[in-house]
């Protein structure tokens, strides 16, 4: 196979990662939602960890994809 | 295609300062950006305090809060103890948090987007873990690696497990923040390619570029929740870490 070809290909593959980032940002905050509409005064406490889980599931998708900007724009 | 999106994390030599045998030492635009941070902290933080109202003005609220942020996430999750780390988890908050917010601005260079930088202050943070860790608690410290109330024959594979993951802490605490800068500033680069690329087409382009450019203006908000957000994790990261240095074997 051409290199090159190959190289596009594998940035291509290392993106799939990301679906399981937006799997876990969405599970993130649909269980937030469930929670908060099941005790809504308690909801308002719980927000800086919900961006803190939201910040640390995000950042696995964007390990993916730098190792897929690596492939594009470094090898 | 638009410019090359990895174009602006190019380091710039703006004024050579010396020169080391064959290694030349420059005054880069990297440099430059570390001082503006360094700079727009401190005005913020001495132009709220000037006045010390009773009740604040609203600058003078703004340096509260972040103060208070940083001081109450450092106690709750590494204790009254670690408060003497205060000045060294603020003022890595407040660069970091700098660095991410001067980067949004189109045209300016983003400090965070280097991993030489990120690897520096985990590593510094890292490092301090374990001189403080070692120097306050002894041979203690090294509990850290084997959790009270392990099995006898599961103690070497979990000793192994555990110091694997703490080795690998200052790679994912440095990866974290400068894969997040760096993706999200291609990001907006391509997605900002795209207007241009569509407005070249004439009319009925530019009327198609009305969507990448809505798209731009909502990936920036995004941006700047994320660069405030990860400056936030570096900090409670950073806290949690110190927590193990003040208190191994938990």
């Amino acid at each position: 196979m051409d290199p090159q070809a190959a190289k596009f290909l594998a940035a291509g593959l290392a993106c799939i990662g990301m679906g399981g980032a937006a799997i876990g940002v969405a599970n993130i905050f649909g269980q937030f939602l469930v929670g908060a509409l099941r005790n809504p005064s308690a909801a308002p406490g719980q927000e800086v960890k919900l961006y803190l889980g939201f910040a640390l599931a995000e950042a696995f998708g964007i390990f993916s994809l730098l190792i897929a900007l690596l492939l594009l724009f470094v090898l | 295609m638009a410019a090359d999106p990895i174009h602006q994390f190019q380091i710039q030599n703006i004024v050579p300062l010396l020169k080391v045998g064959a290694a030349e030492i420059h005054f880069t635009n990297s440099a430059a950006f570390m001082i503006l941070g360094v700079v727009l902290t401190a005005l913020l933080l001495l132009g709220a305090t000037a006045g010390r109202h009773v009740v604040p003005t609203r600058l003078q609220s703004v340096a509260e809060l972040t103060y208070e942020l940083v001081a109450s996430t450092l106690r709750s999750s590494a204790g009254e103890e670690a408060m003497k780390f205060f000045p060294f988890v603020f003022s890595l908050f407040m660069f970091v948090l700098m660095s991410n917010v001067v980067g949004i601005i189109p045209y300016t260079f983003t400090v965070t987007s280097h991993i030489i930088i990120t690897a520096a202050l985990a590593l510094t943070v890292f490092f301090t873990v374990i001189i403080y860790g070692v120097w306050k608690n002894g041979l203690h410290f090294f509990n850290l690696f084997l959790p009270r109330g392990i099995p006898v024959f599961m103690a070497p594979m979990i000793v192994v497990i555990e110091l694997l993951s703490f080795l690998s802490r200052p790679i994912s605490h440095s990866v974290r923040l400068f894969a997040n800068m760096l993706a999200g500033h291609i990001t907006l680069k391509l997605v900002g390619g795209f207007v241009v690329g569509m407005g070249s087409l004439g009319f009925l382009g530019s009327i198609g570029a009305i969507a990448p450019l809505a798209l731009t203006v909502a990936l920036t908000a995004l941006e700047l929740l994320v660069a405030v957000l990860q400056a936030y994790v570096f900090t409670i990261l950073t806290c949690i870490y110190l927590n193990d240095a003040i208190h191994p074997g938990h």
